[in-house]
């Protein structure tokens, strides 16, 4: 029988929040995950990067992205019953996620609402916002997850 | 029609390319990424609610950036016939509206698009605008699997 998670529908409350990171980011994951899905050079280069908008070797958003969902997955979604996403609302890339950086930040449940057509599911709605070292924010995102009720895994 | 709206194929749908998801890679990616079991382990995601192994949703949006790019660099670059120098393209700001309509179940083929929708001048930096494109995919059997309007920065003039 496999454990029963923390975080089912019913444990979440509005306003509730959950600490994200820290992640520090190094050159080779950023050249890594460019090189597979967003070979620009600013994000495979360091000189390419500081002569670039963005100041400096810099990770694809997709990879901040990326890492985002692994942060929230460690603070949340592992110990859940998350059924998955059907999207995101918005994503926005605030400032460039440079090699060297500390990324941590904060999942807020900002809506709670029980599925009409299946009683097993709620949807909760998430603002996630990520900041590096400064405390500069670098990502902020909204979306709506699927979570299982405490009863359908009882 | 502009030669901007020409340059940037405004109301065009423009098939980039195609990418079949192996189980392999879908676990590498979400071994990295997004370790939930359903994207890790085929016996757990049989009794998830998808089914059966299906890619992150993050790692079906990153194969998106991946088929532009090498759209791009099979396509070239294209002509420039407007007054001033050519039009430049520069970091993305976002994206709105990602909706994951339908599983990516390992072995699938999703096809790529994109279609550029509007150009808008960004407020706060003088020569820069924002295009915004629908970016879509779709599966073998035709079905519509994920879409979002991605942002981009373009310098004009």
């Amino acid at each position: 029988m496999a454990k029963i998670p923390s975080w089912a529908f019913d444990d979440l409350a509005l306003g509730q929040t959950f600490p994200l990171g820290p992640k520090h980011v190094t050159a080779e994951e950023i050249i890594a995950f460019a090189s597979e899905f967003d070979m620009q050079p600013m994000h495979l280069d360091e000189a390419a990067g500081k002569a670039s908008l963005l100041g400096g070797l810099a990770a694809s958003g997709w990879h901040t992205c990326s890492m985002f969902m692994r942060m929230v997955c460690d603070a949340l979604l592992l110990d859940s019953t998350s059924q998955g996403a059907p999207g995101v609302e918005y994503a926005r890339w605030r400032r460039p996620v440079l090699a060297g950086d500390t990324l941590s930040g904060e999942t807020e449940i900002v809506a709670l609402r029980r599925s009409e057509k299946r009683p097993r599911i709620g949807y909760v709605t998430c603002r996630h916002r990520v900041w590096n070292q400064h405390g500069d924010i670098v990502l902020e995102l909204e979306n709506a997850g699927m979570f299982l009720t405490r009863e359908a895994v009882a | 029609m502009s030669a901007l709206d020409q340059f940037l194929q405004i109301g065009e749908t423009v098939v980039i390319g195609s990418h079949r998801f192996e189980a392999e890679e879908i676990k590498a990616f979400a071994a990295k990424f997004d370790p939930q079991p359903f994207h890790l382990d085929e016996e757990a995601a049989r009794k998830s609610v998808f089914g059966g192994l299906c890619a992150s949703g993050w790692h079906t949006v990153s194969v998106w950036m991946q088929v532009n790019l090498r759209h791009l660099e099979a396509v070239g670059e294209r002509a420039w016939t407007g007054e001033g120098p050519r039009p430049a393209f520069g970091p993305s700001p976002g994206f709105r509206k990602l909706r994951w309509l339908k599983p990516t179940y390992a072995g699938s083929t999703l096809t790529y698009s994109r279609r550029a929708m509007h150009l808008r001048s960004h407020v706060a930096r003088p020569g820069w605008n924002i295009l915004t494109s629908l970016c879509e995919a779709h599966d073998e059997t035709g079905d519509k699997v994920l879409e979002f309007e991605s942002d981009v920065l373009l310098k004009t003039g």
